[in-house]
């Protein structure tokens, strides 16, 4: 016993520390992460760095110096945040209805679909719903608000309806999260002051509710950002809808330049990265506070 | 709850279900339209197909060889929602119960891939696949998907694992028990409604992840949504009808088992992880 006493005080030590054979557990999936996640990602930003021809900052020399590739940021901004915006905008009032709603399951299961069917599925049923002899054109000539049919496929509307159709159930469904977070207690207590309705989302869940907006734009903005499958399929690849992501897969796949191609990827999650914080910056300057009702 | 009774109300009221009925019934006749195309002998112009077929599914069947397809999806995810349950579990288990130094920045880490698009990392991480050997191979689409599946199951795991008394498993190792058995016995009967909630959404996400199973597929490891996408990418060499038959077979692989998963889970839970609240 007495010569194992250092060993024994060790493994005490480290075990008060919270470090023993169960925190372990958690090597196998971390070891995962850091080889397969974090090493590449690494792996790429060096890669970036080493371009087959010209010094370290080639790659993003050659990105910033020409138009045909720049001008996909632009582009996929011009598609993300509007997409985002709007999703958010009709998000919030819907879930505040929702929310009152005792049987919200069924409404929920209809918008988890597109989600689950994923941007593949929706792109292909978009080509046929929304071309040009599809149901969408003809109901719309029907009721005469079109005389020819409506060019929604292979241009910038086709992608926008894409993200839309699998944007919005997606930033509804975590607004809701956070709105039904949120003590009803409290909108009770300001009703029996006397505000209206208007005055309780306003004064009461607006300010409750801007940390979880903050969030679902971000979350939504960023998956949104990294549109791929329908702005190739939808869209129009070679021009209008030459989202960034496109740039990147090309240089990867058809130009085999991954120093490139890494730094596209690098340019990508730069530019998510800057809207990331903006968002943060402008959240700290709203109210943070309980979402829960006190009696204090 | 308060419900308001005026006039202005009642309008915003019936405006807001005016709006979701309308997104529902674009997405209700989107999916109807791919249903309808793939029975349709010819649909050109008209409101409905002119008449009603089942060979573009043979068709189908035959010119994208789903049989090998299917066999090779299903392959895929059942070896990434097995690795993702071994891999999650465990790690989700040391999360929720020991605090350990540098713990924020391990969450940190399994978190990322969460909230990263997959197209971003995806990128680099095929160039690193490729550059060992694995890309384009069967395990080089098993460990793509793995990196946002492990860190959902550990997230969707550590609630439920925290929700247990380690007094049990204490009283359990009282009683003599050893690890095995205590995690046999003990932990994972009360564990398995959470794993199955969340092996099953796994298994639904890894079905219709296209942009990982995309970059690190080669010829033979393609998965069906991976099938589905270069047939519409190359539309016109084949009939739409042939394609929208696939579309569909896609579609029910995936809902069999979204429905299973909707037995256990909210569908807020496929996005968010909520502790729904009943409202008083």
């Amino acid at each position: 016993m007495s010569t194992d006493a250092p060993d024994i005080s060790l493994r005490r030590r480290l075990a008060l520390r919270g470090l023993d054979g169960t925190t372990l557990l958690v090597m196998p999936a971390l070891l995962f992460l850091l080889a397969i996640f974090v090493y590449p990602f690494v792996y790429g930003l060096w890669l970036s760095f080493t371009p087959k021809a010209g010094d370290w900052l080639a790659n993003y020399a050659a990105f910033f110096a020409d138009p045909f590739e720049y001008d996909t940021i632009w582009t996929t901004l011009a598609l993300a945040i509007p997409v985002t915006i709007l999703s958010l905008l009709i998000a919030v009032p819907v879930a505040m209805r929702v929310r009152l709603m005792r049987r919200q399951r069924l409404l929920t299961t209809i918008l988890v679909l597109p989600i689950t069917l994923g941007t593949v599925l929706v792109a292909q049923g978009l080509l046929n719903y929304l071309g040009p002899q599809g149901w969408f054109s003809k109901t719309l000539m029907l009721l005469h608000l079109i005389s020819s049919p409506a060019r929604l496929t292979h241009n910038y509307w086709g992608v926008f309806a894409s993200l839309l159709i699998t944007g919005f159930p997606f930033t509804f469904l975590l607004t809701l999260s956070y709105i039904t977070g949120i003590d009803p207690a409290l909108e009770q207590a300001a009703a029996t002051h006397g505000a209206n309705a208007w005055q309780r989302f306003r004064h009461v869940f607006l300010p409750l509710l801007v940390p979880g907006l903050a969030i679902s734009f971000l979350l939504s903005f960023v998956q949104s950002f990294a549109v791929f499958p329908s702005a190739v399929l939808l869209g129009a690849p070679a021009g209008p809808t030459r989202v960034i992501s496109i740039a990147a897969y090309q240089a990867a796949f058809e130009q085999y330049d991954y120093s490139m191609a890494s730094a596209i990827a690098m340019i990508m999650a730069a530019v998510q990265l800057v809207v990331v914080v903006i968002v943060l910056g402008a959240r700290a300057l709203f109210y943070r506070g309980s979402t829960a009702g006190s009696k204090g | 709850m308060i419900r308001d009774t005026t006039i202005g109300a009642k309008l915003w009221a019936t405006a807001i279900w005016v709006v979701v009925g309308f997104f529902v019934l674009n997405l209700l006749a989107m999916i109807a339209t791919v249903i309808l195309d793939s029975f349709a002998t010819q649909w050109l112009r008209t409101w409905l197909p002119v008449a009603f077929t089942t060979k573009w599914y043979v068709s189908a069947w035959n010119e994208f060889q789903l049989g090998s397809v299917l066999t090779t999806t299903f392959e895929i995810v059942f070896t990434v929602v097995v690795l993702a349950g071994l891999l999650g579990v465990t790690a989700a288990y040391a999360m929720a119960r020991r605090d350990f130094p540098g713990k924020r920045l391990v969450m940190l880490v399994f978190l990322l891939p969460l909230l990263v698009p997959p197209i971003t990392y995806g990128i680099p991480m095929a160039t690193v696949l490729y550059q060992t050997g694995v890309g384009g191979t069967f395990w080089g689409v098993v460990l793509a998907n793995l990196v946002p599946t492990v860190p959902f199951v550990i997230l969707v795991m550590i609630p439920f694992i925290e929700q247990i008394d380690p007094k049990i498993e204490a009283a359990a190792r009282v009683f003599g028990a050893g690890t095995v058995r205590l995690f046999l016995h003990v932990l994972l009967p009360m564990l398995i409604p959470g794993i199955l909630a969340s092996l099953l959404l796994v298994l639904v996400r890894t079905i219709a992840m296209f942009e990982l199973s995309f970059l690190a597929a080669g010829p033979t490891s393609q998965t069906l949504v991976v099938v589905l996408y270069y047939s519409v990418f190359a539309s016109g060499v084949r009939a739409i009808q042939s394609i929208d038959a696939m579309a569909v077979i896609y579609m029910v692989t995936t809902l069999i088992w979204l429905l299973l998963a909707l037995r256990f889970v909210n569908p807020t839970q496929i996005v968010a992880r909520v502790k729904q609240q009943q409202a008083t």
